[in-house]
């Protein structure tokens, strides 16, 4: 591995935990959505603070970010106040407006910058380690690695001091209101911090990725474990483990490495969505199987008990005729049938079955409770 | 006129305008179900998750036909809905989620797939790229009428099931005991908003194509309650902005085509928001400013008629000093009085103080009626 190569990894990795941190509160309180609204919407933002200092580079470009955030959030929650429109239509009316004005001014007026709505939308990480960050004449590394780093300190150190009252307002917001916790102060740094981490991470993977970083490591945590700071570990871990791979994937196929993180994001959400134990759509699907089978055996039972010793439990118990009296089709009669008696629950008299004691148990068992 | 004139001269301008008229027009109609189902952000879900399946489509088949490249955009489209729902039903992951993954991990997958077809020794890739952002100047009249063509058969369609998608949107229990086909009506439903979406992708993009779908229903939403008018005025106002924006950006450089039309729409929907009679915010400022006078007006109504059971002549005068303290804290007390005088309900004495009129000491007994607190 060249260095650079190390450095894109390391950018990468750090973008990925710096979105998956707030991405976790977004996932849990239902606004995932809103990191989309405020990715695009930054854009209106950055566009104005570069027309005013003419750096892109400037800390004053994240504060306008950040203000642009919350100004974001502000006009979608003034929309839905209103009554007149939903919130969903809220936020999909708010962000192409303000993310519209920031394209046409780009487009306009600062089309020869390296401010184009291609990198804006897109990200060039491969050109992260280009942009050194010098202290005193000597070459200390990437600027964005440094950049993303202070974003993820001030991310963890947010998330740290605030943990109970996040906590709090993400499961039980009407509690943190009376308790004086000050969910709408939360809700607005929150928003602040989502809009932070987006100007900081849009540069190296733009916008749109973003909202896949930020969503999807969380998500896919979310179907894995159940404590909120297990949570939180979870995802910054799936980030950093999408970033690299996203980053070999893009090697190979020589493509976006932007595109190919959040690719690798997604993957691995469908591998838990697939396989996560006792949640994932293997595990469901073999406890449906599972829960089929054992109702069955256990309708089986019940049926052979009741007409267990009366004149009828020749004609009711008759194998060839169970599927008949049970609703069932031959074949799955015949299995479960073939279950039972290897289960030692019931075993063939001639053409009839009759319990075993063990079977007679069961029976009784399942129809007491 | 003679703008006009040009205007229709102009091959490119007719061609890119009645493109994006029309599209306006069938993304308004969509919109309107959308918005009314609360699948306002779908739109932005769908067309992002159409680009893997536009870079899909070229790479399988090597032709940039407009036709094979939007029934990739669709086919991507239409799963990725698919599997948003299949996301909400079997996990614990929520829509809103279910929604951002899709259409994040979708878009950064046609990014991957964009950039490989760049990087490969073909020469014919170029515009795809146009589908991000839409450039109307780069349609071609055969992409018009491929529009024309898909767009009719979206709107004939929702012509030819309007009862039930009505049904669809506002009662969709009770379609169901019925026995409509509800998932079938669903899944057509979301059929034909991903194949009105694609068909916009060309001209407005991918990025922005969402604000057609949810901008023209919401602003149509504040002028009428009934289905009929808001998706024939959705429409409408799809269209303009849609014929507005593309010829804005048709006629001034370095201006493209899917914020201008979002712009134009941004006007409509503040405009509609501020001014709709019955809804819009002034429209409430208004009707709240002359409920709160006339509601005054009858308070101190009632206190002159508190005032007037204590006399025994009910004609008797009261100062308007007594008033006002007995409405502390409204105010207005010599407002409501002229207009209450104005309506022949209360009228001045020659020493300056206030009585109720015979008329007014009905009208008084009457709201103390109604208030359930008369005789």
């Amino acid at each position: 591995m060249t260095a650079p190569q190390v450095e894109i990894q390391l950018i990468a990795a750090v973008v990925a935990v710096s979105c998956a941190l707030p991405g976790t509160f977004l996932v849990l309180r239902r606004m995932a959505m809103m990191s989309d609204a405020i990715s695009h919407a930054i854009l209106f933002g950055i566009v104005l603070a570069f027309f005013v200092v003419r750096d892109l580079s400037s800390p004053f470009l994240v504060v306008a970010a950040a203000l642009t955030g919350v100004l974001t959030v502000s006009l979608v929650e003034l929309l839905n106040r209103t009554g007149l429109v939903r919130e969903d239509a809220a936020i999909g009316l708010t962000f192409p407006a303000l993310f519209s004005i920031g394209v046409i001014l780009v487009a306009r007026y600062a089309g020869s910058v390296h401010l184009d709505t291609d990198s804006v939308l897109l990200g060039e990480l491969a050109f992260a380690p280009f942009n050194r960050l010098e202290v005193m004449g000597y070459d200390i590394g990437p600027r964005a690695l440094f950049l993303m780093t202070g974003i993820m300190l001030v991310n963890i150190l947010f998330i740290a001091v605030f943990y109970k009252e996040l906590k709090l307002a993400t499961f039980d917001a009407s509690l943190a209101g009376v308790l004086g916790f000050f969910p709408g102060f939360l809700h607005y740094a929150l928003m602040s911090i989502v809009s932070v981490t987006a100007v900081g991470a849009f540069d190296a993977v733009g916008s749109i990725l973003v909202v896949a970083l930020m969503i999807a490591p969380p998500a896919t945590a979310y179907l894995l474990v159940d404590r909120l700071s297990l949570m939180l570990a979870v995802s910054a871990l799936l980030g950093a483990v999408s970033a690299v791979s996203g980053y070999w994937i893009a090697h190979i196929l020589d493509a976006s490495i932007a595109g190919s993180m959040a690719s690798a994001a997604g993957l691995l959400f469908g591998a838990a969505y697939l396989a996560a134990p006792g949640r994932g759509l293997i595990a469901l699907t073999a406890r449906r199987v599972r829960q089929r089978w054992k109702f069955a055996q256990t309708m089986l039972l019940v049926h052979l008990y009741n007409h267990e010793g009366l004149p009828e439990e020749v004609r009711e118990n008759r194998i060839s005729n169970l599927h008949d009296h049970l609703k069932w089709d031959h074949r799955f009669t015949g299995r479960v049938v073939a279950v039972a008696g290897r289960q030692g629950l019931a075993e063939s008299r001639g053409n009839y079955l009759v319990l075993t004691e063990r079977g007679r148990r069961s029976a009784k068992e399942a129809m007491v409770g | 006129m003679e703008f006009l004139g040009d205007l229709l001269a102009n091959y490119t301008l007719r061609t890119v305008g009645m493109g994006a008229v029309f599209l306006g027009a069938v993304n308004g109609v969509l919109g309107s179900f959308a918005v009314l189902r609360k699948q306002s952000l779908l739109g932005d879900a769908i067309s992002h998750a159409a680009l893997p399946g536009i870079a899909l489509a070229f790479l399988l088949t090597g032709s940039k036909a407009t036709i094979v490249l939007l029934l990739g955009a669709a086919a991507a489209g239409w799963v990725g809905t698919l599997l948003v729902a299949n996301i909400v039903k079997n996990t614990r992951v929520k829509y809103d989620s279910a929604l951002g993954l899709v259409l994040s991990v979708f878009f950064g997958a046609g990014l991957v797939l964009l950039t490989y077809i760049q990087r490969m020794p073909v020469a014919s890739q170029a515009g795809l790229d146009t589908f991000l952002f839409g450039q109307a100047a780069t349609l071609l009249s055969r992409d018009v009428t491929t529009i024309g063509i898909l767009g009719s058969a979206v709107l004939l369609i929702v012509l030819a099931v309007w009862k039930e998608f009505k049904l669809l949107c506002f009662d969709p229990d009770f379609a169901l005991s019925i026995g409509f086909p509800i998932r079938w009506l669903d899944v057509l439903l979301i059929t034909l908003l991903v194949t009105s979406i694609v068909i916009g992708l060309q001209t407005v993009g991918v990025v922005l194509m969402s604000a057609m779908v949810v901008a023209p229903a919401a602003a149509a939403r504040q002028w009428t309650d009934r289905l009929g008018a808001m998706v024939a005025i959705s429409a409408f106002f799809g269209a303009l902005a849609g014929g507005a924006g593309a010829l804005t950006s048709s006629l001034v450089a370095r201006l493209p085509t899917g914020p201008t039309i979002v712009l134009y729409l941004t006007v409509i929907v503040l405009v509609s928001l501020l001014a709709a009679p019955n809804r819009g915010v002034v429209w409430n400022r208004v009707r709240e400013r002359v409920n709160r006078n006339s509601l005054q007006a009858e308070a101190v109504l009632a206190d002159l008629h508190v005032l007037a059971m204590r006399h025994e002549n009910p004609g008797h005068g009261h100062p308007i000093s007594v008033l006002r303290t007995m409405s502390i804290g409204h105010g207005g007390v010599d407002r409501s009085l002229e207009v209450l005088r104005e309506r022949g309900l209360v009228r001045r004495t020659e020493d300056g103080t206030w009585s109720l009129t015979a008329r007014g000491l009905e009208e008084a007994e009457r709201l103390a009626g109604r208030r359930g607190e008369g005789p």
